[in-house]
């Protein structure tokens, strides 16, 4: 797992305390609006995100950059570049 | 005999145009919204016309609508689950002395299992919320702030404005019951400035077991019912597909006709105080006197017993309902009442008679004639008001 700090995204997306797999399909929505290049910041609580996100990245060409915590917020961050 | 109903906050009817409105998706048309085939997307695009049409009678966007099970669910979810969403924040909450008992429960529910600290604010005798009091009881540990926008039990309006000015100035979330008001007075979340909203579909003429709650775009709170995705992932369930479609179409009957609904009750309620007032002596009309539901009259009447009077009304045709419960051999005192510092004794003759629009002048009339005469006729055998009149 790659941990990143301070990760620059072009969209988040909140899905704190929202069920899953809504992890999964509302990236896949907002992706498609990103341009090649563009980085999905994706907030969850949800532990099986930590798996799910970089095996969904890897199935479908995109890429996973890493995760970043927020005690804060008491939630994760995932990074996703758009490849295609 | 006539027959008058006059307990529209209990039950209403279903809308006849919400009726026929939902009555394919129970058999024609009940394929799962969820589902990913084209029977299934019609189902979601009729779930998803409603959410519209509810958001635009309360000014909200669709994405802001979840819809629930009833009132009660909305409030439930408003309060547990914006409280729970921010236990990093603090532990506090503030509700008024005079909300719905799914508002009062949610909160002492939190006090008990989740050690949050409530604060149960008092209101004026007229039921009203003192801003100023509202602003020195939140401190650095308050989350959320739920006061009603109209009361059930006597009909006051709150400044919900002036009230949820105060939290956004302290970054506090407010939630309002609106329950009492969607469909009756205009509700606009943008003009209240509220981040929670519940409104319930029976109020509307929806069937009983729809509601919904409004949620400010972007704020988080804690499921109540885990599971799938329905709600976008915030209410799993499926959807009561032929419910929701009801609240919809209700909604938007009720966004066409709020003006002239509300003017019509206003004239009965006025026909319906004043002819109390002026037959019945000892008679106390709760709530505030102007800034109230146009629908809702309400009263105390002294030396009665508020079941009895809701008995003998019943026997003469007229429907209404008392703020007091009879609960088993003790006859417990409304809460709402005590609250506006209203006697004891006094407050176990509530009456609360809330207008519909089907409602007419002659059925006001009616009314008061016949409480007239079952007051007088209570009273004639009441110690309580032999003593009191003999005093």
């Amino acid at each position: 797992m790659k941990f990143v700090k301070d990760c620059q995204a072009d969209a988040t997306v909140d899905l704190v305390y929202r069920m899953c797999p809504m992890h999964l399909l509302e990236p896949v929505e907002l992706i498609r609006d990103l341009r090649e290049g563009q980085v999905l910041e994706i907030l969850t609580d949800y532990d099986g995100a930590l798996e799910d996100i970089p095996a969904w990245c890897a199935k479908n060409g995109q890429e996973f950059i890493g995760i970043g915590e927020d005690e804060e917020n008491d939630c994760y961050r995932l990074y996703i570049r758009k490849r295609h | 005999m006539k027959r008058v109903y006059l307990d529209h906050a209990s039950a209403t009817p279903v809308r006849r145009e919400a009726l026929e409105a939902m009555m394919p998706y129970f058999a024609e048309a009940f394929e799962n919204p969820s589902s990913v085939y084209d029977r299934g997307f019609a189902i979601k695009a009729a779930v998803d016309e409603a959410r519209e049409k509810v958001a635009s009678l309360i000014h909200a966007k669709p994405k802001e609508v979840l819809f629930t099970s009833s009132g009660a669910e909305s409030n439930n979810l408003a309060v547990k689950g914006a409280a729970l969403a921010n236990l990093r924040k603090g532990r506090h909450i503030i509700v008024s002395a005079i909300e719905h008992h799914s508002v009062l429960n949610a909160a002492r529910y939190l006090e008990r299992f989740h050690d949050f600290e409530v604060t149960f604010l008092p209101v004026t005798e007229t039921g009203l919320v003192d801003p100023e009091r509202l602003r020195r009881a939140i401190t650095d540990d308050t989350v959320l702030v739920s006061i009603m926008h109209g009361n059930n039990e006597i009909g006051t309006l709150q400044s919900v404005a002036e009230l949820s000015a105060i939290c956004r100035e302290k970054g506090v979330l407010f939630h309002t019951d609106a329950v009492a008001t969607v469909g009756q007075v205009p509700v606009d979340v943008e003009a209240l400035g509220v981040d929670l909203l519940s409104l319930s579909g029976p109020a509307l003429g929806a069937p009983k077991g729809t509601g919904a709650l409004f949620f400010r775009d972007r704020l988080r709170f804690v499921p109540l019912i885990h599971g799938g995705i329905q709600e976008n992932g915030r209410r799993a369930g499926t959807e009561n597909v032929p419910g929701i479609v009801a609240l919809g179409k209700a909604a938007e009957l009720a966004q066409g006709e709020l003006e002239k609904k509300a003017a019509h009750l206003q004239t009965l309620r006025h026909a319906l105080v004043e002819g109390v007032l002026g037959a019945v002596p000892r008679v106390h009309h709760t709530g505030h006197p102007e800034q109230r539901l146009p629908g809702h009259a309400s009263f105390c009447f002294e030396g009665v017993e508020g079941e009895a009077l809701i008995f003998l009304l019943a026997q003469n045709g007229v429907y209404a309902s008392t703020g007091s419960a009879c609960a088993s051999k003790a006859l417990k005192t409304s809460p709402v009442l005590i609250a506006i510092g209203m006697d004891a004794a006094v407050a176990q003759g509530s009456v609360v008679f809330t207008l519909g629009p089907d409602n007419t002048l002659d059925e006001a009339t009616y009314t008061v004639d016949v409480l007239t005469k079952v007051v007088d006729r209570l009273r004639s055998f009441s110690p309580v008001w032999r003593k009191k009149t003999a005093a």
